[in-house]
């Protein structure tokens, strides 16, 4: 599924005020541009809160991106809080060959999305426990960056060194190195060897 | 350069490189980006000389602006919705002093009911307020009309707003080409005023003037306003040779020339309607877009001209005269006077209501076999509309209407922030 292969691949984000949703599409937009491709990212124009359900959306092509609708029928989920599975209908319009990237240290069938799974092609539905991953290397549970690091081992849409790149372009410092440390375990974690 | 980048932070740049001397500062959203990326610049040292001031309102901005402007210095500032209207009196002012100030307007909704979101009905607003009024259909178009804007103002001694859809624009992140200081200043020669308060050389800016020549003061504005009609296309040309790239003029067709439907529009809503006329071409429908990019001066002519051989024309609005209807589709029907074409006017997006490619492909091909209603509202829930008028069809006391909408729709009602 690497960009080039197909048409436009179309991401959306969901999570809470805080969580970094709207960052996140940030960065998986500048790791797709550092690919060479075209991305657009946006967030769902709310007065976010913290603690609010909140969404961002990222667009990725060959050629220019000219649409600048809300993402409708998404390619892949990214799902920052699984507690938002249940609150929010957060699968509507996922495609019948989408991936989804949950943010948890349960199962899917613990997480009671196994029918959502059943729909998509094996191995499509996946949990990463990308807050703790991110505690242990932040001292905080802001899972964005791990997630992306997650994103790129399910999906094959951007690399792991993309990914890297797009958080030194966001973080400076220590906190780059932490994220960046962060997204390269889930990636390991993840990747399934070739 | 060319990075990925949000469109705020790209347009500070942008404007970082015209060089202002003064930016006045006051944040409203979603304009706020802007100037925080300007005010960056300035604490940073990057963009130097140049006076930031933080002041105590829109009203102040603009007041400051005019001070900073009439006393010769290249003047900046940013705003959007509510802002806007605060600062009215001050841009009349501005105008009429012929001061070649340059502001986004970061598009967004005028409450009430409070709305953060996109739509136009800001600047459209202060359509006849005498300053020119620049479209942009992307993030790099933003970037290159605020270049073309200091040389318009400057060159004219009017002021101009570059107008930019607010969230959907300013808040997106995208590849951009950002251009370099020396392409900047071959394109863009110092500010060289007109008029000057100078202690050295006193003049006095601000006259009273009464019946014996107001009206010619207020016709020379207008003269210089159809002066534009020929310097946008002639900066635009400029633009693209030193640059590479085109962005601005008057007026862009896509696909318009074997047309027989054509949609007009202005701002980012113009790539979502290119996507749809191109999905709609490939079943065979003769369908075109016309990107109005200059709003202020309206580009008569050249809208006549690219409707002349169509047979319907749909006017896409994100802005509302309530009581009348379309207020760019009242310009586009002078624009057809004597020409015999179907119109239909489609207000869409209102406080951000998301114009989707399938509601607009559904619209269009209502248009296109002439049953859509010369006045439409794109995926208006006529639903909750009806139940508020029988409501208050039904008793006196009906209650605040935002609220009973909401309640209708499940949402919850919420405390004005």
């Amino acid at each position: 599924m690497a960009v080039g292969a197909m048409t436009m691949l179309q991401i959306r984000i969901h999570g809470r005020g805080g969580q970094g949703v709207v960052t996140a599409a940030e960065m998986l937009s500048i790791a797709a541009f550092e690919q060479g491709a075209h991305a657009q990212a946006f967030p769902s124009f709310g007065s976010e809160r913290t603690g609010a359900p909140v969404v961002s959306f990222c667009r990725i092509d060959t050629r220019p991106i000219r649409s600048r609708e809300p993402i409708s029928a998404p390619d892949a989920l990214i799902i920052q809080d699984a507690h938002l599975l249940h609150q929010v209908d957060v699968f509507q319009g996922l495609s019948p060959q989408g991936y989804v990237l949950i943010n948890s240290g349960r199962t899917i069938a613990e997480l009671g999305v196994a029918e959502v799974a059943a729909r998509l092609p094996q191995g499509r539905v996946i949990t990463l426990p990308a807050s703790e991953i991110a505690l242990r290397h932040l001292n905080r549970p802001l899972p964005n960056a791990v997630l992306l690091g997650g994103f790129a081992a399910l999906t094959g849409i951007i690399t792991l060194e993309a990914v890297v790149h797009a958080i030194h372009d966001k973080f400076k410092g220590r906190v780059a190195e932490a994220n960046a440390a962060a997204a390269t375990e889930a990636y390991v974690m993840l990747k399934v060897p070739a | 350069m060319i990075s990925q980048m949000e469109g705020s932070a790209a347009v500070a740049q942008s404007v970082a490189l015209c060089r202002p001397d003064v930016i006045c500062a006051y944040p409203i959203s979603p304009q706020t980006h802007i100037v925080e990326g300007l005010g960056a610049l300035v604490k940073g040292g990057t963009l130097a000389p140049c006076e930031f001031l933080n002041v105590e309102s829109e009203f102040a901005a603009m007041s400051v602006a005019i001070g900073a402007s009439a006393a010769g210095a290249r003047t900046y500032t940013a705003t959007a919705s509510q802002g806007l209207l605060f600062m009215v009196e001050a841009i009349y002012n501005a105008s009429g002093l012929g001061l070649p100030i340059v502001m986004t307007v970061a598009n967004r909704a005028i409450g009430a009911p409070i709305n953060i979101w996109n739509d136009h009905s800001d600047s459209m607003s202060q359509r006849d307020c005498g300053w020119l009024q620049l479209f942009a259909e992307s993030n790099q178009e933003a970037v290159d009309l605020h270049i073309q804007a200091f040389r318009l103002a400057e060159e004219l001694s009017m002021p101009v707003m570059v107008c930019m859809d607010g969230f959907i624009l300013t808040h997106a992140y995208e590849r951009l080409d950002i251009p370099s200081q020396e392409q900047v200043d071959a394109y863009l020669p110092p500010y060289d005023p007109r008029q000057v308060l100078d202690p050295a050389e006193p003049v006095s800016i601000g006259a009273m003037v009464g019946p014996e020549a107001f009206m010619e003061v207020r016709y020379l504005a207008h003269a210089k306003q159809t002066m534009a009609l020929d310097l946008i296309p002639q900066i635009a040309a400029e633009f693209e040779a030193g640059f590479g790239r085109k962005a601005g003029g008057l007026v862009r067709g896509y696909r318009t020339e074997d047309a027989t439907t054509i949609v007009v529009a202005l701002g980012s809503v113009v790539g979502t309607l290119e996507e749809t006329v191109d999905a709609m071409r490939e079943g065979g429908a003769k369908i075109g877009v016309l990107s109005i990019r200059s709003y202020r001066p309206f580009p008569l002519a050249a809208v006549r001209a690219a409707m002349k051989d169509c047979e319907r024309v749909v006017v896409l609005e994100k802005s509302f005269s309530v009581g009348m209807g379309g207020v760019v589709a009242a310009d586009v029907r002078l624009a057809l006077s004597g020409i015999q074409v179907h119109g239909y006017t489609v207000v869409a997006g209102l406080g951000g209501r998301p114009i989707t490619q399938t509601s607009l492909t559904r619209m269009l091909g209502d248009a296109m076999a002439d049953r859509l209603a010369p006045l439409t509202f794109l995926d208006l829930n006529h639903d909750i509309v009806n139940r508020q008028l029988a409501r208050e069809a039904g008793m006196r006391r009906s209650g605040p209407i935002a609220e009973n909408l909401l309640r209708d729709i499940g949402g919850k009602v919420e405390a004005t922030p």
